[in-house]
């Protein structure tokens, strides 16, 4: 697997991500793996003890992962999220807005268009999970 | 009118320089025209039978004189000369060449217009009432809210890759003027016992291949929690709508398979969450925005009657003018659909002229219909004989409205590369065989609508008289549906029978209204008639 593109500065989680079942059956794992059908709110009971949580994106037409990134922050999850699959330039930014710090694309990404992509709109009109002010909020200061 | 601030400007015009590139790479072959087409949905550019089509959004149907005329000096620089305005209050350009698309966007923007999500798996534009603002029976203008609502859908991030299209509607009066009940979320802004305003929401509605009509999921959305309630109905459906048949992929599905108890219960206690998020602006964004619709300058004095001593003008007014809530003012409808004509097409000059009328007449304002009309909605009564002689030199003063050639029609055969049979030349033979309006106001209120396939563009399933194109062995057919509404009354047409070609339909429609004149009560709707004796009457008059 590449490098994921992180956005954090903790060093990277080297414990290989079980699977929701498996993780469930066990107490020792710290890393999971989210399929884009399995509900993220089963792993709540759990954040305190996970290092990693792997979301699943299958193709980026299924936009499951996004609700199951912008949960499990809601959630006051701090660890690692990352989107793993058929992850493009074109989402990138909604997946950071969802609380995703790490980005695993099936195909690799043209850094300059990543970067361009992460940085294009200066504001934001909603809450989300990244901590960005939307707009209503700058209006009134 | 909303006026954009510089954070509005600067997202819309930020959109059309990633388009820029988007477009750039695509031209260049950097991009293929599979990777390309999900980047060109999203700004609502379609590849249609002949050319692009360009649908451009029109928040909850209102625009003033500039933007007007912006749309005319589209359809004239980028297309024919005419465009195409639709039962989604938007207006679309059919004749339009990839290259020049990011240049009509950068047009668009300098009036404050874009294209930003009038396609693609997101939340759509948001539809409202044309005559919110000036209506007698409004409880609060549904367009602040509207508005509010456009912001925060726009680059959604958890709801941009929903499963499937997604459509709101925002009205704020018990009759329903913008089939609120067909769309995904349906809000009806209604005041408690207390005076409070708040939001009755209905969930699930839709027409394609399986309409619905949309079931009351909460009676009472207090109206500073609607946007939080919102994005719980939306969250429940992103996690839990289908994902694996596209055709199941609506959340109508969703709602039809566990149950409105079940998916109440679920947004209940997604709402219980979302709730403490702080996701709801405060007031005084509602107020900044409610600002701008403030009613206009009003003239305390303007008299209240209408010289109705020229008969054509009379009938227009009967017809096409609504009552006020001001005294002294009328909502006046524009038809755009003249007999023969193709249903919501309006040339540039018309447009323009429209433009030009807004300004003169109604507070530089006006509103598209999902019935494909345009609206002027703060016309004193004393112009109303001027407005009407105006449009009546530009072939827009057809005293058509809701009668039997009011047709609604989609694109069809003629444009669309997933039709079964033409709608615009059916709709034209219709009003044809109509002509005479004696006839149509004897007929009174009928509302037809066509639609050139199963996805239900034209709103078949909510006519009082619905038609729908099927393929019958290589062949144009058409199936007739009777006793739809997509009004306050919403109900879903029924099959007649055996489908007809061309000619056999337009028969079939005679037939039916024949049968409805013979056994009519005074005054009776075609439609309260259809509900009265039920489908066997006709059936036995089309195929008997
Ligand atoms: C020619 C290009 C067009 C294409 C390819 C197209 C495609 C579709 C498809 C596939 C659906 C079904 C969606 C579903 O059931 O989930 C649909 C529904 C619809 N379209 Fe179109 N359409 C086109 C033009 C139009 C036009 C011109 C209008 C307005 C006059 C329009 C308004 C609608 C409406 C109101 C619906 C029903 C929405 C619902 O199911 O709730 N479309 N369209
Ligand atoms: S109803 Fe069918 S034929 Fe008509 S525009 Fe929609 S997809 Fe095309």
């Amino acid at each position: 697997m590449a490098d994921p593109l992180r956005y954090r500065t903790d060093a990277a989680h080297e414990e290989p991500a079980v699977t929701l079942d498996a993780f469930l059956g066990q107490t020792n794992a710290t890393a999971v793996r989210l399929e884009s059908d399995e509900d993220a709110r089963a792993l709540i009971p759990h954040l305190d003890r996970l290092a990693l949580i792997e979301v699943s994106f299958p193709g980026f037409r299924d936009g499951r992962g996004y609700s199951a990134g912008r949960i499990l922050r809601e959630a006051g999850y701090t660890g690692e999220l990352r989107a793993q699959g058929d992850v493009l330039v074109d989402q990138i930014a909604l997946m950071r807005r969802c609380g995703f710090d790490s980005l695993v694309p099936d195909k690799p990404l043209d850094a300059a268009a990543v970067a361009r992509a992460l940085s294009r709109y200066d504001a934001v009109y909603q809450k989300a999970a990244d901590g960005r002010p939307p707009i209503w909020a700058l209006r009134h200061g | 009118m909303y006026k954009y601030d510089s954070y509005d400007q600067t997202i819309v015009d930020t959109r059309v320089e990633e388009f820029r590139e988007q477009v750039e790479r695509r031209l260049s072959g950097e991009l293929s025209e599979d990777q390309f087409k999900p980047l060109r949905l999203m700004n609502g550019l379609y590849l249609q039978l002949h050319a692009y089509m360009l649908r451009v959004a029109i928040p909850y149907g209102t625009l003033d004189a500039r933007q007007m005329r912006m749309l005319a000096h589209v359809a004239r620089t980028y297309d024919k000369g005419y465009g195409h305005f639709t039962t989604r209050q938007n207006i679309q350009f059919n004749w339009i060449e990839l290259k020049d698309t990011p240049d009509i966007l950068a047009e668009l923007a300098t009036v404050e217009m874009h294209a930003i999500q009038t396609s693609g798996n997101c939340i759509r534009n948001i539809s409202s009432d044309q005559f919110a603002g000036a209506a007698a029976d409004e409880v609060t203008d549904p367009r602040p809210w509207a508005e509010l609502l456009r912001q925060w859908s726009t680059f959604h991030p958890e709801f941009s890759y929903l499963p499937r299209k997604f459509k709101i509607c925002v009205i704020a009066a018990d009759e329903d003027r913008a089939a609120m009940r067909l769309h995904d979320i349906g809000i009806q802004l209604t005041r408690n016992e207390a005076g409070d305003v708040g939001a009755a929401v209905y969930v699930g509605g839709g027409m394609g291949r399986t309409p619905m009509i949309a079931p009351l999921i909460k009676d009472f959305v207090p109206i500073d929690d609607l946007l939080s309630y919102v994005e719980a109905c939306l969250r429940v459906y992103n996690r839990y709508g289908r994902r694996d048949n596209i055709y199941k992929a609506r959340i109508k599905i969703l709602i039809h398979e566990i149950g409105a108890d079940s998916y109440r219960q679920q947004v209940e206690d997604e709402w219980a969450h979302v709730k403490t998020l702080g996701l709801d602006p405060p007031r005084a964004e509602f107020e900044r925005i409610a600002g701008f619709f403030a009613p206009p300058a009003y003239d305390s004095a303007a008299p209240d009657t209408i010289d109705r001593s020229d008969p054509d003008f009379a009938l227009w007014v009967d017809q096409n003018v609504k009552p006020h809530k001001q005294p002294g003012y009328a909502i006046a409808t524009i038809s755009l659909k003249p007999v023969g004509g193709i249903p919501g097409d309006a040339t540039a000059a018309q447009i323009d002229l429209m433009a030009d009328l807004a300004e003169r007449y109604s507070f530089d304002e006006l509103r598209v219909t999902h019935a494909q009309n345009i609206v002027l909605p703060y016309v004193r009564k004393a112009d109303l004989h001027a407005l009407w002689q105006a449009l009546d030199g530009a072939g827009l003063a057809t005293a058509n409205l809701d009668l039997i050639s009011d047709i609604i029609a989609c694109p069809g055969l003629d444009y669309c590369s997933l039709a079964n049979a033409r709608s615009i030349p059916l709709a034209q033979k219709i009003a044809n065989r109509f002509a005479s309006m004696e006839r149509q106001r004897d007929l009174g209120e009928l509302k037809l609508k066509i639609s050139g396939c199963i996805n239900a563009c034209g709103h078949h399933h909510a006519g009082h008289i619905g038609i729908l194109g099927v393929d019958k062995r290589g062949a144009e057919n058409y199936q007739l549906l009777l006793g739809g509404s997509g009004a306050e009354d919403a109900s879903l047409g029924n099959i007649t029978g055996p489908g007809f070609d061309e000619d056999g339909i337009v028969d079939a429609i005679e037939r039916t209204v024949e049968t409805y004149r013979a056994v009519r009560t005074d005054g009776e709707r075609f439609l309260d008639t259809y509900r009265r004796v039920g489908i066997a009457p006709f059936k036995e008059a089309i195929y008997g």
